[in-house]
């Protein structure tokens, strides 16, 4: 595999002083999905912005394709594909004419056969007719799709892409995004919906405040999140954790009436909760009450959120 | 250069002018119409012959210039704004084109509109008056390069302004005002002295005492002054939208 989009050290810093991005750096391989994946004015649309052409960076360097963004720009956006945030969209052009035009920004002769498959794989064929403004708020964002696919780019953004629609179009949308992974197409999508990024991302990178937190395989992120916590609560507090249960690596609680166990549900031993109950019993500790917790990659997320912000605090 | 990015952005614009060709072509057309009732007629009939012109061919060029000016300018203005204001420039920003493309397609497409408009009111204008034109040749090329200069002018204004009200502005309270009092129902002669030197500090004046010359044979100012004239304003566009390019002036944050 070989990288398809290089970001090395990129910086926006707007107008009024406002620093978006702060030198993000990120690697995104060939045919990959990328879920980035943050809270609202992250930086994820700037960044976007900055590879696409849209804004100018600060500072730093992108290559698409091994192309710069700003130098070789015409190699670098020819291969690419832009779905936007907002919805913008010529209200009186037809749907058929709109997508014919952006095919021709991109300099490629028309092509009938490939606007017809594209259409009705976006389900706009029987609209190809319409005003976009006649459409609904769904099909527009269909539309705007089309659009980033009629060049037919090697590498796709999507920009919140899923953001107030509905479950139909969901789900379009993603057999779309798998259609384009089997063709090789590299494909990066901003989202703040967790489940999005479980669903068909292969890396999840978190952004916040202009800096990327984490860029990991989402498997690895799923694997963290099988990992669970045992809480036990003490029917009477003790001052240590016993010495006979010290390979537990248990935490007592500051008060002394409850210990914490950590385990793997997908772990290869088990999760020795039964040897630690049986150990706790022979210890001579009473128990008044269990709970299980699981962190997801929300808890992963936000904490890394959180540990970002008491950093910069 | 990427032709057939220009050559979309050519034919989406001509279409959106065909979407609405009867709107475009009538407005100018009622009120070329108007205008050769009002001073061709009404009071064109009290006017005696210019040298030798009679008043209602003698405002023909005139009329022609200021429609094509006007309709330059908002068109193009136009053509460019709209998608600021509707968001859709992000794709002209995201496709493998660069601003020349970009104002050669738009400007190409808003002076074809006013040259379409010019020639609509000059066959308008035959049906009214009696039209003999002298010089064809420097008629066309006046008429070509004033729907060019002035789209120019739109664009640029397009990318500078920031609402529908900045869009406005300077068509209404610069333009309009220097082509009405550019010559375009009077010759400069007919003024007062003070305000024939006046009228030689409005660029219009040149513009239009040329293209009246290539109809008549008649000018308020030297032939050599309307053709620099024009050249010096074709050249200041062209020179403000280059600079526009090199500094990404109000195009990227």
């Amino acid at each position: 595999m070989k990288p398809m989009v290089e970001v090395e050290n990129l910086r926006k810093i707007y107008g009024d002083g406002f620093e978006a991005l702060k030198g993000t750096s990120l690697t995104i391989e060939e045919g990959e999905i990328l879920a980035l994946l943050g809270p609202n004015g992250a930086g994820k649309t700037t960044l976007i912005s900055a590879l696409c052409g849209i804004t100018t960076p600060s500072g730093g360097h992108a290559l698409i394709g091994g192309h710069d963004v700003v130098r070789e720009y015409r190699a670098a956006r020819s291969i690419v594909g832009l779905v936007p945030q907002e919805i913008a969209l010529e209200p009186f052009e037809k749907v058929i004419n709109t997508v014919r035009f952006s095919r021709g920004l991109f300099g490629k002769a028309p092509d009938a056969a490939l606007t017809e498959r594209i259409l009705r794989q976006l389900s706009l064929w029987d609209k190809r007719n319409s005003r976009t403004r006649e459409l609904s708020g769904g099909m527009k964002r269909r539309v705007l799709i089309a659009k980033a696919l009629i060049h037919e780019p090697r590498v796709l953004f999507l920009d919140e892409p899923t953001a107030g629609v509905d479950v139909e179009l969901r789900r379009d949308m993603w057999e779309v995004v798998r259609g384009l992974k089997a063709q090789g197409v590299t494909i990066i999508l901003t989202t703040h919906y967790i489940e999005e990024a479980e669903a068909i991302a292969d890396r999840v990178a978190v952004i916040n405040k202009g800096e990327i937190l984490l860029v990991e395989d989402k498997t690895a992120l799923m694997r963290r999140m099988g990992r669970k916590t045992l809480r036990i609560d003490l029917a009477a507090p003790i001052d240590a954790v016993p010495a006979a249960l010290a390979d537990y690596n248990l935490e007592l609680a500051p008060d002394g009436d409850a210990l914490s166990y950590h385990y793997d549900t997908r772990g290869q031993d088990g999760t020795g909760i039964t040897r630690l109950l049986q150990a706790l019993a022979e210890a001579g500790l009473t128990l008044s009450d269990l709970h299980t917790t699981q962190s997801s990659l929300e808890e992963i997320f936000v904490g890394l959120v959180r540990d970002q912000e008491e950093e910069t605090a | 250069m990427n032709l057939r990015a220009i050559q979309a952005i050519y034919v989406y614009e001509m279409k959106r002018f065909l979407r609405t060709l009867m709107e475009s072509l009538l407005s100018p057309v009622i009120s070329t119409s108007l205008y050769f009732v009002v001073f061709g007629s009404a009071i064109g009939s009290r006017i005696d012959q210019i040298e030798g012109v009679s008043y209602g061919s003698f405002i023909v060029p005139g009329l022609i210039m200021l429609t094509i000016i006007t309709q330059g300018i908002s068109n193009a203005s136009f053509g460019i704004y709209f998608p600021k204001f509707i968001g859709t420039i992000y794709e002209l920003h995201s496709a493998p084109i660069n601003f020349l493309e970009i104002v050669i397609g738009y400007v190409g497409a808003a002076a074809t509109k006013s040259l379409m408009i010019g020639v609509v009111i000059l066959v308008t204008a035959g049906f009214f008056v009696d039209l003999e034109i002298m010089h064809p040749g420097p008629m066309l090329a006046f008429l070509v390069l004033t729907c060019l200069s002035f789209s120019l002018f739109g664009f640029i204004i397009g990318i500078w302004a920031e609402n529908f009200q900045q869009l406005q502005i300077i068509p209404l309270l610069v333009i309009t005002p220097l082509v009405f009092l550019g010559g375009s129902f009077y010759s400069i002669s007919m003024l007062p002295p003070i305000w024939q030197t006046v009228s030689y500090f409005n660029p219009v004046v040149y513009l239009i005492s040329g293209f009246r010359w290539s109809f008549f044979g008649l000018a308020d100012v030297p032939l050599g002054l309307s053709l620099l004239a024009i050249a010096a304003f074709t050249g200041l566009c062209l020179t403000i939208i280059w600079l526009i390019f090199k500094t990404g002036y109000r195009i990227k944050s």
